[in-house]
């Protein structure tokens, strides 16, 4: 009973046990865990692409897209708009795919395909020109990253689909330069925002061929990669129109 | 001689007690929960969600890499060197950059969301926001871990520091989420980057707050490495060793009188 029992930090046999047991199973779903995602991301890049991005990252971007078109968008949501005297004297260009042809604006016509009815609609600078005039001042943002303010004019899209009588119950509208070398794709609610353009003027001056002379798409709600620069063709579509930069693994949707 | 053992764990642990005296020199070695399960998961969920994040983000930052810290007209720091990009092949993957970025968010967003509400929920908020000693604790131990003044905090979970930083990185994430949806919908929730400062603000501070996270994750990293494998395996198994000493004063009456609470009371006798 008298003898000493030294200064005593040794763990019970019992806490020992608790111990290795559950270390063991902690650790081991740590590193089981970790080996799942180390397997999962492998698998998920060995996946195969679907217009230049592997298909569940894909099936990622049409379902932000298709959550964006129904839970945040609206018509109602505009652009914020900005004084003339805020826009670039020089707006930015950036890309100049389908701008490889001489253009005479005299030779150039608009064709607007319906797709149920087979038969085009051509017009011409004069007809457009000769809507009401629209004018925004607004943040003009690319993908990459930047954004400008910049001013431009033309009609509204949605007034030329007023004016003629166009059917707005198709899903998209496709649109692409003459040569067809630039097509972009755009949902119909995001055509038919009242800030969407068909623009001919930029700071109150007819727009430069490196801007899409003489008549170009300006859609606040979408990034600049799907403001299409030369319009030579509308077509209205139930089919999904093919987008240029969304074959090269960019989101078809692209919204702002 | 017959000594009462209150255990917390509630199983019967067995120790030998004798003189007063002798027992002043014990100690013995209890397992103290730490990290509940729930957060260990949240932490550990978030540390790959958030590089991955943060990896998507870079690729995307490159398309237009525009930001440096200058004075006068001299560049302090470029963001980011040519050699950076080149070492983590970050170059003309934006397409790339955007697809992840825009699918981890979900995970980063909703683990994040859960954590949170885990902690107002079961109440651990309380060992992560800082009260009034904090501050000046958090101060005392930066003077301890720059070797400037030694500083022994009190037996507590969180030090005054930590309270700081592990509530500062849950405001953090919420501003990443926050300005990220800012620059990602800026005219669906216009309102959102108008009270942020704007399209471009928004993305300067996305970035600012990114750079948070990667200066959170050095110290944190350093830390977790000084503090030893005992730290580190709470946010692992959940739990810590403690030693505690065995021998309040006059043990015998105290544990007498406390026979008749609630608490599981195991005798043992020698």
């Amino acid at each position: 009973m008298s003898t000493p029992i030294k200064p005593s930090s040794t763990l019970t046999l019992e806490q020992k046990k608790n111990i290795t047991r559950r270390n063991f199973l902690s650790f081991a779903t740590l590193g089981f865990g970790a080996l799942s995602g180390i397997l999962g991301w492998n698998w998920v890049r060995k996946q195969p692409e679907v217009d230049g991005t592997v298909a569940p990252l894909r099936s990622m971007l049409e379902t932000n897209g298709f959550l964006n078109e129904t839970v945040l968008y609206s018509n109602a949501h505009l652009a914020p708009e900005y004084p003339r005297s805020a826009a670039a004297v020089e707006p930015r260009t950036n890309g100049d795919v389908g701008l490889d042809e001489d253009i005479d604006a005299r030779d150039w016509k608009l064709t607007i395909v319906d797709t149920k009815i087979g038969k085009p609609l051509e017009l011409v600078l004069a007809d457009i020109m000769a809507l009401p005039k629209t004018e925004i001042v607004f943040d003009f943002k690319c993908v990459e990253g930047w954004n400008e303010i910049q001013h431009w004019g033309g009609v509204r899209l949605s007034d030329v689909f007023r004016n003629y009588a166009l059917p707005t119950d198709f899903r998209y509208v496709g649109m692409s330069t003459p040569d067809k070398a630039y097509y972009v794709g755009l949902d119909m609610a995001s055509a038919l925002h009242p800030q969407t353009l068909l623009a001919f003027e930029s700071n109150g001056q007819d727009i430069s061929f490196e801007q899409g002379y003489p008549l170009r798409l300006i859609i606040p709600v979408k990034y600049g990669i799907k403001n299409i620069k030369r319009i030579g063709t509308i077509i209205l579509t139930n089919e999904r129109p093919p987008d240029y930069w969304a074959e090269q693994g960019y989101d078809y949707h692209a919204g702002l | 001689m017959t000594v009462w053992s209150a255990n917390e764990s509630s199983q019967a642990s067995i120790h030998f007690t004798l003189s007063p005296t002798q027992m002043k020199q014990q100690t013995k070695i209890n397992i103290v929960e730490k990290h509940p399960l729930a957060v260990r998961w949240f932490h550990w969920i978030n540390f790959p969600v958030l590089l991955v994040m943060i990896w998507s983000g870079l690729l995307i930052y490159w398309a237009n890499d525009i930001y440096e810290i200058k004075i006068g007209s001299t560049t302090l720091i470029k963001f980011f060197p040519k050699q950076f990009y080149d070492a983590l092949n970050l170059r003309a993957r934006l397409a790339d950059g955007m697809a992840y970025h825009f699918t981890f968010a979900w995970f980063f967003a909703i683990n994040g969301l859960l954590y949170v509400l885990y902690l107002v929920v079961s109440g651990e908020w309380c060992f992560i926001a800082p009260d009034k000693s904090s501050l000046g604790e958090a101060w005392k131990v930066l003077l301890n871990d720059l070797f400037i003044k030694k500083y022994t905090h009190e037996k507590v979970k969180f030090n005054g520091a930590q309270r700081i930083a592990y509530t500062s990185v849950i405001i953090m994430g919420f501003g990443s989420l926050l300005t990220g949806l800012a620059i990602y919908k800026p005219i669906q929730l216009s309102w959102l980057a108008y009270a942020l400062g704007g399209y471009e603000i928004a993305r300067i501070e996305h970035f600012c707050l990114t750079l948070g996270f990667c200066v959170f994750f050095l110290v944190h990293l350093l830390q977790v490495i000084r503090a030893g494998w005992n730290n580190f395996r709470a946010m692992v198994s959940g739990f810590e060793l403690e030693e505690v000493a065995d021998n309040p004063p006059d043990a015998s009456e105290d544990l007498t009188s406390t026979v008749n609470d609630t608490t599981p009371i195991h005798p043992t006798t020698l």
